[in-house]
């Protein structure tokens, strides 16, 4: 394969702060660096709660208005929508989620997000969130490089595939 | 599938240059193919490459990032410094097992 073709640099954006909102961006951020390809991470919106020390190992998965919710196992009779409204829906739906990930051997987010920046990948926040929730440095977990404006990512991400989740 | 003659025996090789029969493995045979890979094995890589090798021998797969922390006692910064571009990818390789098939 000639080298045009193979990915060298990914910068990946997550900006949701569901479980299935984080992992994807985890993931795919982790996949990267084992492949030898440079990975940077930028976390915007909700998405942030992933590498805020107070939030990050609280991450939960969305239960209201997720329609591909079934019991008793991910892929069982598909539950009413108006279930997920239940108090403590989503604390049993994720207690049961992180289960299953601990037996494949993913690690939970703080954990994961140490793991990537080990990795050699670089971990960002966005500046108008961190502005728009009033965040202050010692907020966030020890791994974030840098709080990043828009302009700023774009630099850093030329010549990278731009993955937005 | 291929062969290919590596450190003085021939072995049976996929397309990606992994190893498709361990029992032609042995010490010598990894340092050549590290070598392939631009590597000097230490005894930091070979730590890796026994632990591999053992936990395939239990498990029949390829250890994670993870089961290399918590298990081998690896840590991810000295996996990745002892195997640039792809660790367990290049480490898999230089043990003699097939390529990782994990996401994670």
């Amino acid at each position: 394969m000639p080298d045009d073709d193979e990915i060298k640099k990914v910068s990946i954006i997550v900006s949701r702060g569901s479980l299935e909102g984080v992992y994807p961006g985890l993931i795919m951020a982790n996949g990267a660096r084992m492949k030898g390809i440079d990975a940077n991470l930028f976390f915007t919106f909700f998405g942030l709660h992933a590498i805020v020390k107070k939030k990050m190992n609280n991450i939960k998965i969305g239960t209201v208005g997720n329609p591909a919710l079934c019991v008793p196992t991910p892929m069982g009779v598909g539950m009413p929508t108006w279930l997920g409204a239940i108090p403590g829906m989503s604390w049993i739906a994720t207690a049961m989620m992180k289960k299953e990930m601990e037996k494949i051997d993913i690690p939970p987010v703080g954990e994961f997000v140490e793991m990537i920046h080990d990795a050699g990948g670089k971990i960002y926040a966005c500046k108008a969130t961190v502005d728009m929730f009033k965040l202050a440095p010692q907020d966030f977990c020890p791994q974030v490089d840098k709080v990043l404006t828009v302009g700023e990512f774009y630099e850093m991400s030329a010549g990278a595939q731009i993955i937005f989740t | 599938m291929s062969q290919k003659q590596i450190a003085g025996v021939t072995i049976d090789v996929n397309d990606e240059g992994y190893m498709t029969n361990h029992a032609q493995w042995n010490r010598d045979v990894a340092a050549a193919l590290a070598k392939e890979e631009g590597i000097d094995l230490t005894e930091g890589h070979w730590k890796v490459l026994d632990f591999i090798d053992k936990d395939f021998k239990e498990k029949s797969a390829v250890p994670g990032m993870r089961r290399m922390n918590k298990v081998g006692g690896i840590e991810t910064k000295e996996l990745y410094s002892l195997f640039p571009n792809g660790p367990i990818k290049k480490a898999t390789k230089i043990a003699g097992y097939p390529k990782p098939v994990s996401c994670v």
